[in-house]
C-alpha cells in the first residue's frame, strides 16, 4: 500500500505545520516540528510515550495553543480560525470519550447536532456507517454495555459522521487485544478507502505505523526522520542478515576480507546489512567457505529504523517515565 | 453566534437525555426536601400554631421546600462538568465546533431547566397545604425558579470547572449546600431569629429566592413584617418585595454565569 502512494507533494497540503513548539513550564514537550500532509495520505506519527505525539495532535485539534510556530488544517490556522479547523476534522482520542450512559444512537445524534447536521442527515449517515462497522443492530444499546473494541468502532463512526476532511487517530488501538486491534484496522482501512480521507495517526506500535504512507519518527519532541516506509528502511543500508557459523570469529574475518562487510557479533550471531539481501543470499550461501549453522535475511522493520536513529528500541524508550506526567504531578502538588 | 446557540442547545439536550437514563436521580432529589418537610411539619406544626391568618408552619415552610427541591439538581450541573472531564466526554465537546460560552450556558441552562421542572412537580402538594395554585402563580414561578436555579447552576459549574475530581466536588458541595439551605429562611422567618442568625441569612442569596417564592405562593401573608412571626423579609429596615428580589437574583446570576464562562474558557 505504501509503495504506490507517492509522498505528499500535492499543491496545497491538508495539514501544514511550521516549527511548532509547545512548552509546559520548564518542559518543552514539542520542540519545533515541521511537516506537511497531502490529501488522502495516511500519515503516521511514531514515537514512544511522552515523545510529544499527543501534544502535537492536541495543537492540531485546537485543544491546546502552540507556544510558538504555525499550523494549519484544511487551510485554516489553528489559532486564528479554530472553529473552521474543528469543522474540518474528526478525532478519535486515546482514551474513550463516549457518554456511556447514553445509547450509541444518542451519542451519534449529539455529535451530529454539535456539528450542525440535520436530524435526517444524521440518521442516514449513522445507518451507513454503523452498518459498515457492524454495530447497527446494537444502536439502541447503552454504550456502557459495549466491549472495548465496540466502543472504538463507535468512536470511529462518530469521528467520521460529519464527513471531516482529516481524521485524527491518537493511539486508536491502545489497550485492545491483538485480534480486536486487527479488526479495528480492517475497519479503518475500509473506511479510508470509502471516504477518501486524510488520516493523521499517532502510535507507538510499529506494526500499526506500517499502514502509513509516510512516517514521522518523533523522539523527545523532535522529528528525527520523515519519509515513506520504504525509504526509511532503505536508509538503513539494506536488508538485515543474521548468520550463525561453527566458527563465529573466523566467519566474521572472512566477511570482512572477502565481502567488505563489518558484522556485529552477539551471542555467536553475526548481524550485518546487505542491499537487496534476498537476491544476494543464494550466491553467498553457495560460495561461503565456512560451515553455516543458520542464516536468515529480513527487511528492516521500523524498530530497526528507530533503533538506528535514536540508539534505543522503542520499547525501552516507552518505559522511560513520561516527562509530561511528571510535570503535571509537580504542578498538581504545587497547587 | 451560531456556534454559541448550537453549543447551548446540544449541551442542554444531552443533560435531559442523561436524566431520562437515570430516573433514580429524579426521585433522589425529592427525597431530602420531602423528608425535612414531613419531619419538621409533623414535629413543629402544632407547636408553632398560626403564623399569620391562614398560614400555619407547614404552609410557611412549603415555598421554601419547593426552593430546596430546586437547589440540589441545579448545583448538580457542576457535577456533570466534573464527570465529563473524568470520563473523557469533555474532549468530544471541546473539539466540536461549539463556542466555549455556549457549552457553559448549555450546562447551566440544562441544569436550571431540569431543576425548575422538578420544583414545579412539587406543586402537586399545594392543595394539601392549603395553597391554591392559579395559572398566574405558575407563570410567575417558572421564570423565578429558572432564575434561582440558573444562579445556583452557574455557581455549581464555576466550582466544577475548578475542581477536577468528583470527591473534591462532593466535599466542597456538602460543605456549602447545608449552610445555603439552613440559613435561607426555609425553616424560620428571618425577622424572628436572633440578630446574628438573621445577618447570616440575609447574606445568603438563596434567602431572597425563597422569600420571592413565598410571596408568590402565600400572597399578602408573606409581606407581614410585624408580630411574633413576622414572615416578611426586611433589609436595613426596608421591607423587600419579590421584584427587588428577582432583580438581585438577575444581577447575581449574571455575575455567576460570567464567572463560570470565564473559568471554563481558561480552565483547560
Amino acid at each position: 500500500m505504501s509503495a504506490d502512494t507517492p509522498p505528499a507533494t500535492t499543491d496545497t497540503p491538508v495539514i501544514a505545520v511550521q516549527d511548532l513548539k509547545r512548552r509546559y513550564g520548564d518542559f518543552e514537550a514539542v520542540r519545533g516540528v515541521s511537516f506537511s500532509i497531502g490529501t488522502g495520505e495516511v500519515f503516521g506519527f511514531l514515537g514512544p510515550n511522552g515523545a510529544g505525539k499527543t501534544t502535537t495532535i492536541s495543537m492540531l485539534c485546537t485543544l491546546i495553543r502552540p507556544t510558538s510556530g504555525a499550523a494549519s488544517v484544511n487551510g485554516f490556522d489553528v489559532v486564528r480560525h479554530p472553529m473552521d479547523v474543528r469543522r474540518s476534522i474528526g478525532v478519535v482520542f486515546q482514551e474513550p470519550t463516549l457518554d456511556e450512559q447514553l445509547t450509541a444512537e444518542q451519542n451519534l445524534r449529539f455529535h451530529g447536532f454539535a456539528y450542525g447536521m440535520s436530524g435526517a442527515a444524521v440518521a442516514e449517515r449513522m445507518r451507513e456507517l454503523l452498518t459498515l462497522v457492524e454495530l447497527w443492530d446494537r444502536r439502541h444499546d447503552r454504550v456502557k454495555t459495549y466491549s472495548g473494541g465496540m466502543k472504538r468502532r463507535l468512536e470511529l463512526v462518530r469521528g467520521l459522521l460529519h464527513r471531516p476532511r482529516v481524521l485524527f487517530l491518537d493511539e486508536p488501538t491502545l489497550g485492545l487485544d491483538p485480534q480486536t486491534r486487527r479488526l479495528i484496522w480492517d475497519h479503518v482501512l475500509a473506511l479510508r478507502e470509502r471516504e477518501a480521507i486524510t488520516i493523521f495517526l499517532t502510535t507507538h506500535y510499529m506494526d500499526e505505523a506500517e499502514f502509513s504512507d509516510r512516517v514521522a519518527i518523533i523522539d523527545h519532541g523532535h522529528i528525527v526522520a520523515l519519509d515513506t516506509l520504504d525509504r526509511l528502511k532503505d536508509g538503513l543500508g539494506g536488508d538485515i542478515v543474521t548468520l550463525k557459523a561453527e566458527d563465529g570469529a573466523r566467519a566474521a574475518r572472512e566477511l570482512e576480507t572477502r565481502y567488505g562487510l563489518s558484522a556485529q557479533q552477539a551471542d555467536g550471531v553475526l548481524t550485518f546489512r546487505v542491499p537487496h539481501g534476498d537476491q544476494w543470499l543464494p550466491g553467498f550461501v553457495r560460495e561461503f567457505p565456512l560451515r553455516l549453522t543458520s542464516i536468515a535475511v529480513r527487511r528492516p522493520t521500523l524498530d530497526d529504523v528507530f533503533l538506528s536513529l535514536t540508539g534505543r528500541e522503542i520499547r525501552d524508550a516507552a518505559d522511560e517515565p513520561n516527562p509530561l506526567h511528571r510535570w503535571r504531578r509537580m504542578r498538581r502538588r504545587a497547587r | 453566534m451560531k456556534a454559541l446557540i448550537r453549543g447551548f442547545w446540544v449541551v442542554a439536550y444531552r443533560e435531559f437525555l442523561r436524566l431520562f437514563h437515570q430516573p433514580a436521580r429524579l426521585v433522589s432529589s425529592f427525597a431530602t426536601p420531602l423528608l425535612f418537610f414531613g419531619l419538621f411539619g409533623a414535629g413543629f406544626n402544632r407547636l408553632v400554631g398560626q403564623m399569620a391568618p391562614g398560614v400555619d408552619f407547614v404552609t410557611f415552610m412549603y415555598p421554601g421546600i419547593l426552593a430546596m427541591t430546586v437547589i440540589m439538581p441545579a448545583v448538580f450541573a457542576g457535577m456533570s462538568v466534573v464527570w465529563d472531564r473524568e470520563f473523557g466526554f469533555l474532549r468530544e465537546v471541546l473539539v466540536a465546533p461549539l463556542s466555549r460560552t455556549g457549552i457553559v450556558l448549555g450546562k447551566i441552562g440544562g441544569g436550571a431547566a431540569i431543576a425548575t421542572v422538578e420544583g414545579l412537580m412539587l406543586l402537586v402538594l399545594a392543595p394539601a397545604v392549603g395553597v391554591h395554585v392559579r395559572l398566574l402563580h405558575f407563570l410567575v414561578l417558572v421564570p423565578l425558579l429558572l432564575l434561582l436555579s440558573g444562579s445556583l447552576a452557574a455557581f455549581g459549574v464555576l466550582i466544577g470547572t475548578r475542581l477536577k475530581t468528583q470527591e473534591a466536588f462532593q466535599t466542597v458541595m456538602a460543605l456549602l449546600i447545608f449552610p445555603l439551605i439552613f440559613l435561607s429562611g426555609i425553616f424560620f422567618p428571618v425577622a424572628a431569629v436572633p440578630t446574628w442568625l438573621g445577618i447570616m441569612a440575609k447574606a445568603n442569596p438563596v434567602t431572597y429566592g425563597v422569600d420571592a417564592i413565598r410571596h408568590v405562593l402565600l400572597g399578602a401573608a408573606a409581606s407581614e413584617t410585624t408580630g411574633r412571626f413576622a414572615i416578611g423579609l426586611t433589609v436595613l429596615g426596608h421591607a423587600i418585595g419579590p421584584l427587588e428580589e428577582a432583580g438581585m437574583l438577575i444581577v447575581l446570576g449574571a455575575l455567576l454565569v460570567a464567572g463560570a464562562a470565564r473559568a471554563f474558557a481558561h480552565g483547560d
